[in-house]
């Protein structure tokens, strides 16, 4: 069993017989020299990933006004930053949008700036105290007239990720780039065979303490990151380091067009290779990581799981859904990661960048709870009218316009022979067919793509949906596509205004 | 080669694109088209050789037409080179090299503009 010390691999480092690699090229070795060999042979392999880090952000401490004032809501460039501390202390995090500017600008937009050089305006206001006096603040800065900026980072780096696609009939707009109708593609996202947790899923090296490149900059892991799933193979780290020492390259603000903006976080882990079994962590490849494919289209946290593919079957291009030959985007930077491994392996060579071991472990085991909600979420079914009055298709508009004024309702869902729902028809439809003097068939004035709901779903879903789709009212169908019962924007306000 | 024809709305009701191609006997294939009330905008591809016939003959008609020599720029300071769009462009503009950068085949594009709302950093533009 071959054992190796961190001090006996800094003594390497700092004496220049290092041996390192990055965790592509230690696939080949272990596969050649097996474990033991590897071990012997290599003292440190590196790791990198580059991609999309939605729990992200930057203290910042911008020294005291004269004369003084204790923030108590504070703008950077339009953008809002937490400052519920002490005076001048907040934090910009990456996914808060501009006020001004909505998704194009951000908080990573504003720690990108910074970064770059670039001066921000920054807006504070306050409730006055005998202490801090003054009620409002503008002035312009940029990093070097800050005294802190710490990038601390409550969750970043996970372990891999799910794959993201689309069986409904309109384009998403996720965090995970626009997912098209129909299987029209499928995202991913992590580095797979680069990726630094899948290189040590025991946790063995990477844990609390551990040195790390971050941006540019070293950094360090201060511990596991929140939604940290172990148990689940999706860990997660939280990390901090100082912006002031990053590099732009590595620290990329991003926006996803309906969704918001994000940052594009460059991390390297080296792993230290004290053992075997460490080595024969770090021999993982795309072929051997492998995650699940999930239905965006259902807009719950229990999104179905269409399959299980590799991060190499991933990467070949396509991949197989249900016989359907998906082409697969990354959203992250494979070529970045592979910058990062290689610039790290060269800082560790060139004796600038020593590694370290967890002053404590992260947590191996433990799940990712889902949240506790002690207010019932009401359905479609507990709301909407059960009394719903539908109209066959080849019923005359007459006696379209005859049902409405009895029913009072406003829509009528279009219903086939076998009552199944073929389409919606309004009183606007009718007045229009009145106006334009046709006095058709319902099924010629009906709108036949019909945005309809079914009971199990919750009020917030449907009304998004009513929203996206500009209606105000959507049929209720069962699984057969038989119409059960009509919801309309009214039933939903009523709802609200009871709770009010 | 990529042309745009740009008509006007007083001849957006004439079968133009159909005359051109019955007068000039020359394959002309439509790759975008928007037309409403005020103007119609094509964009199509034709054979190099017989640009300047399809040209003359759509100018005799009223038409604008404009040579697109790059239908989509990338700005290279902005891209990351992480590839989301390769899975959404319908004709493969983009696809990874042996090092994973991402190649940008422009002569391909047909301005669909998926792309463009897919890159998370704004690094995608289509010629106006």
């Amino acid at each position: 069993m071959v054992e190796k010390s961190i001090h006996e691999i800094n003594r390497r480092i700092k004496d220049g017989s290092v041996n390192v690699v990055t965790a592509e090229e230690m696939v080949g070795i272990v596969a050649e020299l097996g474990a033991d060999g590897a071990a012997k042979e290599v003292d440190v392999v590196t790791t990198g990933t580059f991609g999309a880090m939605c729990s992200s952000g930057v203290w910042v401490n911008l020294g005291h006004s004269e004369p003084p004032i204790k923030m108590q809501k504070v703008w950077f460039n339009d953008v809002e930053a937490y400052t519920g501390l002490a005076a001048v202390d907040a934090y910009i995090g990456v996914t808060q949008l501009s006020e001004s500017r909505g998704m194009e600008y951000g908080g990573a937009h504003v720690i990108e700036d910074l970064l770059r050089g670039k001066s921000v305006d920054v807006h504070a206001t306050a409730y006055g105290t005998d202490c801090y006096p003054r009620k409002q603040l503008d002035t312009t800065i940029t990093l070097d007239d800050i005294n802190q900026a710490v990038m601390m980072n409550p969750r970043n780096c996970y372990q891999k990720y799910n794959v993201a696609t689309n069986s409904s009939n309109r384009t998403l707009h996720t965090y995970m780039g626009a997912l098209l109708p129909d299987y029209g593609n499928a995202t991913y996202s992590a580095a797979g065979v680069l990726s630094p947790l899948s290189n040590d899923p025991n946790y063995e090296t990477i844990g609390t303490g551990t040195r790390i490149f971050l941006g540019g900059a070293q950094g360090y892991v201060t511990g596991a990151g929140t939604q940290h799933d172990p148990t689940n193979k999706f860990g997660t780290i939280m990390v901090q380091g100082d912006l002031k020492k990053m590099n732009p390259d590595y620290v990329r603000a991003a926006t996803f067009p309906g969704y918001g903006t994000s940052l594009y976080l460059g991390i390297g882990i080296p792993i230290p290779i004290i053992n075997e079994r460490v080595a024969l962590a770090t021999a993982v490849s795309d072929a051997d990581i492998s995650t699940n494919i999930l239905d965006y289209a259902t807009a719950s946290r229990a999104r179905p799981k269409l399959g299980q593919v590799t991060y190499e079957q991933l990467k070949s291009g396509t991949i197989d859904i249900n016989g359907r030959e998906v082409p697969t985007s990354s959203m992250s930077s494979f070529k970045v990661a592979r910058k990062i491994a290689g610039e790290l392996k060269d800082w560790i060579k060139r004796g600038e960048f020593f590694v370290s071991l967890p002053v404590d472990r992260l947590p191996t085991v433990g799940v990712f709870k889902p949240m506790l909600q002690t207010q019932e979420t009401p359905l479609v079914g507990d709301i909407m009218s059960g009394n719903v009055v539908t109209i066959k298709q080849d019923a005359s508009v007459y006696e379209a316009a005859k049902k409405i004024i009895e029913s009072e309702f406003n829509h009528l869902p279009v219903v086939s022979n076998n009552n199944s729902l073929v389409g919606i028809v309004t009183s606007w439809d009718i007045s229009k067919a009145v106006a334009e003097d046709k006095f058709d068939l319902v099924e010629d004035i009906m709108t036949k793509d019909t945005v309809k709901a079914i009971s199990g779903e919750t009020i917030d879903i449907a009304a998004y949906r009513l929203d996206q789709n500009n209606v105000s009212a959507m049929p209720v169908v069962d699984k057969n596509d038989q119409v059960i019962g009509i919801i309309t924007s009214d039933d939903i306000s009523k709802l609200l205004a009871r709770r009010c | 080669m990529k042309i745009r024809i740009n008509v006007a709305p007083d001849i957006v009701v004439t079968p133009i694109i159909a005359e051109v191609i019955l007068e000039t006997r020359t394959l002309l294939n439509i790759s975008q088209a928007h037309i409403d009330s005020t103007k119609g905008e094509i964009i199509a591809d034709v054979p190099n050789d017989e640009f300047n016939k399809i040209k003359a003959a759509l100018t005799s008609r009223g038409a604008k037409v404009t040579v697109m020599d790059k239908p989509i720029s990338r700005d290279e300071d902005e891209c990351v080179e992480c590839g989301a769009c390769v899975s959404v462009c319908p004709v493969k503009v983009f696809t990874f090299g042996e090092d994973w950068s991402v190649n940008l085949d422009e002569g391909k594009c047909i301005q669909c503009g998926t792309c463009i709302e897919m890159c998370p950093h704004g690094a995608l533009t289509l010629e106006q």
